[in-house]
């Protein structure tokens, strides 16, 4: 395992692939894209093949000093929760890079650059094991996204890239503080040494919260969420999916990798804040969704309400405990989150393609504008009401797998939990089904829809992939859950320890 | 090694006077057709010295003329960059002053009597050699702002920077001299061994003197609240003369701080830390705020100048190693990317008009891909947003503060630099997402794009491996003190 630096190559190839695109100009920009990027996903595939699923240790390790001052290391590693979603980020990179195609007449050069680039520095945030250098990545990230929403945009890019970038930088900073406190008290970055640093109450509480403001905008919980619906609305499809189905993740990882860990006993104090964040998503978001005029704002606003599931899901362990004495459910309800963070980026990603779709033939997101679809567009209908129903968490899709573990290890903490993020499955299934009997059932709305074309080859291509991986996930999750499981169960034992000082 | 006459130490300095008034004859002499012999003897002139002062790095901290002039590892690494930065503007300048028609002589002798005048700053060991460094450099640019005789605007930013530079001179100069009544010295270690012997802050004199000192450095840093002649006279001056007055003189602001404060009166931290607490607080909200509000690219980097500058004075008011080293490497990295920054402005200003309002970004990216990228890679480095070297220059502030005990400072700076992030986002938003307003070629000369280029690598690439010049800022200032 030591013989070649995967992790570094699935940094570095994909940014060295943007590069080379923008110089290969726009005519030969595709094809080179479409190279790097499965190149990318071939090289991320023996991360799977190679892992050791019964380890918790970080594995694929590179380690070099990088900048001795303070003591930053580039520092590299994967465990069961970064592996797959580094494999989930260079698969999803590919079908962007498919379906932007044809669909970007605009610089596709630089667009496609920019998603590369954003893929290489995405696969970094996984992969570091030095806070600083996670951090390097996490900001990073920023800029290319920065562009790509306002360059391929809606009419209304400028305010949504700018309100993207103002949100996520300001959860950062204060982020950035807790890291440089947590230094100075320990003398190192290594996040690992950073898990055995003792901290007092006070600086822990002040360091989550801090944790909570970062990956809180990036998840995006509520009340921090009001720049996803504006992203999403006016980004291009490929940066509406990149958005949805990796980014968001981030978020989701940075509580399983800082939050947690780092500061567990402020992680115990303030879980009823985080709890009660979660299930306002998921109860109050959803019904949001359900009044929404634009597509992609209803897929948006059903991304904070999916994702209001992993937080749930993650800061249950404390509640779990307390009403049963053991923590065997809160690697349930752990694990729920990661499968329904994977699932998540799978379904949200093809429903986003999916509005692309529909988008690409019409230009207009408005649910008014449609109607009928399934009369002119067959094929494309079988995929959109797959997605819908693995959306609203159909058994046997991959939605199913997570929201009903989380649910299932909710009820060992608290009734009422269980029960209000239960009521996501009917509300849930209220705005995607509201959506699909608009959009694709009932008579030929008007002359526009009766024109459309069904999709293509290029478009049938990356729809049939997702929905495979779809179905493969809700059919046959095992393999997901195992990679996972102990480095979950790390993780739990972690959280549930305390760092205070003088204990122990 | 305390030598009377050890001229060999100030050998860089004493090129630099000869080569000066030799390009100075020259130009008398050759005349208006060969004026590019005196703009290469000037890059030559400047490009000797760097080989002068760099030859004596690592060397021990080495004084002479009876301990007024100081030679140490912080001084080499300080007159390198100020040296280097100064031959950048003069690259950039050339095709601006030449279609101006200001493509004098003057230009060059008047700079690099300006960047003697630094030198002699960054050297200095006593007050009264700081201070001659600081006129020569003052007078120097007070005249080169006023390089377009027949421009109202420059006229009048020349005024106002000669007024108010002359009363912060004179501010500097009191404080100077009641220093001196007390410690009855004008040798900083004279002055140290004597605030060593004090309670500061229970000498009423002494924090007086050292409040008019703050106050001198605070004009020449341009920090709030005295920095109401930055945005006018980066406003009103050619814009080579800004890309001067906003990048090299800050190095020497830096060392003369750095001389004052630390060699001379560092066992009075107690005092001067309470008072930069305010200036630099200050510094951080109005410089970002204002440059919101602003529609004049220069003055929005004016203002963001000012909240740079704030960022310096928090690494120095830690008072400790680690953050004059981050102070050092700030300021450093914010002349080169402020450096490239002002060079976009000049590509845009093409002839008889003034690139002067952010519209004039607009399009960029439609206009010349390469340069909007530049100036995004400039823009994002001072806002702070890694992998660029403007975020790590203000990790090791940050980190610095934190050490000190300043946690509250630290995210006032952080939120100020969020605030910041706006106003930076405007102009990449300008050159990458507006369309272009007008079409007109932008081509510039080989030297120009190369040199350009090598300021974007210079960004990015300190950006990825900052670990070196952080390195030598630290040994800098570890030996020096």
């Amino acid at each position: 395992m030591d013989g070649w630096a995967i992790l570094s190559l699935l940094i570095w190839l994909p940014i060295l692939g943007g590069l080379i695109v923008l110089v290969a100009g726009d005519k030969l920009s595709r094809p080179v894209a479409l190279i790097f990027s499965v190149l990318t996903f071939v090289v991320s595939l023996p991360l799977w093949t190679g892992f050791d699923a019964s380890s918790y240790l970080m594995q694929f390790e590179e380690k070099h000093v990088w900048i001795d001052t303070f003591n930053i290391n580039y520092y590299l590693g994967v465990d069961g929760i970064a592996m797959p979603l580094i494999i989930l980020n260079t698969f999803i990179t590919v079908l962007i890079v498919i379906a932007g195609w044809e669909v970007i007449k605009k610089k596709p050069a630089q667009y496609m650059a920019a998603f590369l680039i954003m893929e290489g520095i995405i696969n970094g945030v996984f992969a570091a094991q030095d806070a600083m250098l996670f951090y390097i990545f996490f900001e990073a990230m920023l800029i290319p996204m920065f562009l790509v929403i306002g360059v391929w945009g809606g009419v209304n890019r400028v305010y949504a890239t700018i309100k993207f970038f103002l949100y996520t930088f300001f959860g950062s900073v204060f982020m950035l503080i807790s890291l440089i406190y947590m230094y100075n008290q320990g003398g190192s970055f290594a996040i690992a040494d950073m898990y055995n640093l003792k901290l007092g109450m006070t600086a822990q509480i002040l360091i989550f919260l801090s944790f909570l403001i970062a990956f809180g905008v990036k998840v995006p919980m509520w009340p921090v969420h009001t720049w996803l619906p504006d992203a999403h609305v006016e980004a291009p499809t490929g940066g509406s999916v990149i958005l949805a189905a990796i980014m968001l993740k981030i978020g989701g990882y940075g509580f399983l990798r800082f939050s947690l860990p780092m500061v567990p006993d402020a992680a115990r104090e303030l879980t009823w804040l985080v709890i009660f964040m979660s299930l306002t998503a998921v109860v109050y978001i959803g019904f949001v969704a359900l009044v929404q005029k634009d597509m992609k704002k209803l897929v948006a606003y059903s991304s904070i309400a999916h994702m209001g599931f992993v937080t749930l899901g993650f800061f249950l362990v404390y509640a779990i405990y307390n009403n049963t004495g053991s923590y065997e459910g809160s690697v349930l309800a752990m694990q729920g989150g990661m499968v329904q963070m994977v699932s998540h980026g799978f379904i949200s990603g093809a429903m986003f393609l999916c509005i692309g779709v529909l988008y690409d033939r019409m230009h207009t997101r408005e649910i008014d504008a449609y109607g009928g679809v399934a009369n002119t567009m067959p094929i494309f209908t079988a995929f959109f009401v797959l997605f819908a129903m693995a959306n609203t968490g159909l058994p046997g899709t991959s939605g199913f797998v997570g929201e009903f573990m989380v649910i299932l290890a909710s009820f060992k903490a608290n009734f009422w939990i269980a029960f209000l993020a239960a009521t996501t499955l009917i509300v849930g299934a209220g705005y995607t089904l509201w959506l699909v009997k608009r959009v694709i059932f009932g008579g030929v709305a008007n002359d526009q829809v009766a024109m459309l074309q069904d999709i293509n080859k290029r478009e049938f291509t990356f729809l049939a992939v997702l929905a495979f991986a779809v179905l493969l996930v809700g059919l046959w999750p095992q393999p997901l859950i195992h990679v996972m499981e102990a480095t979950i169960v790390h993780i739990v034992d972690l959280a549930t320890q305390t760092k205070l000082p003088g204990v122990n | 090694m305390d030598s009377v006459m050890n001229f060999a130490l100030a050998t860089p300095e004493m090129f630099l006077l000869a080569a000066t008034c030799f390009i100075l004859l020259l130009d008398v002499f050759l005349g208006e057709k060969c004026r590019t012999i005196g703009y290469i003897a000037a890059l030559g002139a400047l490009l000797t010295t760097v080989f002068l002062v760099v030859s004596s790095y690592g060397a021990d901290k080495t004084e002479a003329f009876n301990g007024m002039f100081v030679s140490d590892n912080m001084s080499v690494v300080l007159k390198t960059s100020v040296l280097l930065i100064v031959m950048g503007i003069f690259v950039y300048a050339r095709p601006y002053l030449i279609d101006r028609k200001i493509f004098k002589g003057e230009f060059y002798s008047l700079s690099l009597f300006a960047t003697l005048g630094m030198l002699i700053m960054i050297s200095a060991n006593t007050m009264l050699v700081i201070y001659l460094g600081l006129e020569l450099l003052s007078l120097s640019l007070y005249a080169l702002v006023a390089f377009r005789r027949d421009d109202g605007r420059g006229s009048e930013a020349a005024m106002k920077y000669f007024v108010l530079g002359a009363i912060a001179s004179g501010m500097l100069l009191y404080g100077m001299s009641i220093l001196y009544g007390l410690s009855g010295s004008i040798d900083l270690k004279g002055v140290a061994s004597y605030v060593a012997s004090q309670d500061i802050m229970s000498n009423l004199v002494l924090l007086f003197g050292l409040t008019f000192i703050i106050v001198g450095l605070g004009f020449k840093f341009g920090v709030a609240p005295f920095h109401m002649w930055v945005p006018d006279v980066y406003q009103g001056s050619p814009t080579p003369i800004t890309m001067f007055l906003g990048s090299a003189p800050k190095l020497a602001a830096f060392a003369m701080t750095m001389r004052l404060l630390v060699s001379g009166m560092e066992f009075g931290s107690m005092g001067w830390q309470q008072m930069l607490i305010p200036l630099a607080v200050l510094s951080l909200v109005v410089g970002n705020i204002a440059a919101i509000a602003q529609t004049n690219i220069k003055r929005m980097l004016a203002y963001s100048t000012i909240s740079h500058m704030g960022f310096v004075l928090l690494g120095i008011l830690g008072a400790s190693e680690p953050g004059y080293s981050a102070a050092m490497f700030y300021v450093i990295t914010y002349a080169i990317t402020a450096l490239g920054g002002f060079a976009i402005i000049i590509i845009l200003s093409h002839s008889g008009v003034e690139a002067e309002n952010l519209d004039d970004l607009r399009g960029l990216n439609d206009r010349h891909p390469w340069y909007a990228f530049m100036m995004l890679l400039f823009m994002f480095s001072m806002a702070g947003v890694p992998p660029l070297v403007g975020f790590y220059a203000k990790l090791a502030i940050l980190q610095s503060v934190v050490q000190a005990g300043f946690v509250w400072l630290a995210v006032l700076a952080v939120v100020m630099s969020v605030v910041g992030a706006f106003y930076y986002l405007r102009a990449v938003k300008l050159m990458y997402f507006d369309k272009p307003i007008q079409d007109e070629l932008l081509r510039m000369g080989t030297g120009f794009n190369a040199l350009l280029t090598t300021n974007g690598f210079l960004v990015i690439a300190l950006g990825l491996f900052p670990g070196f010049l952080m390195a030598l800022c630290v040994e800098a200032i570890r030996v020096s003190l």
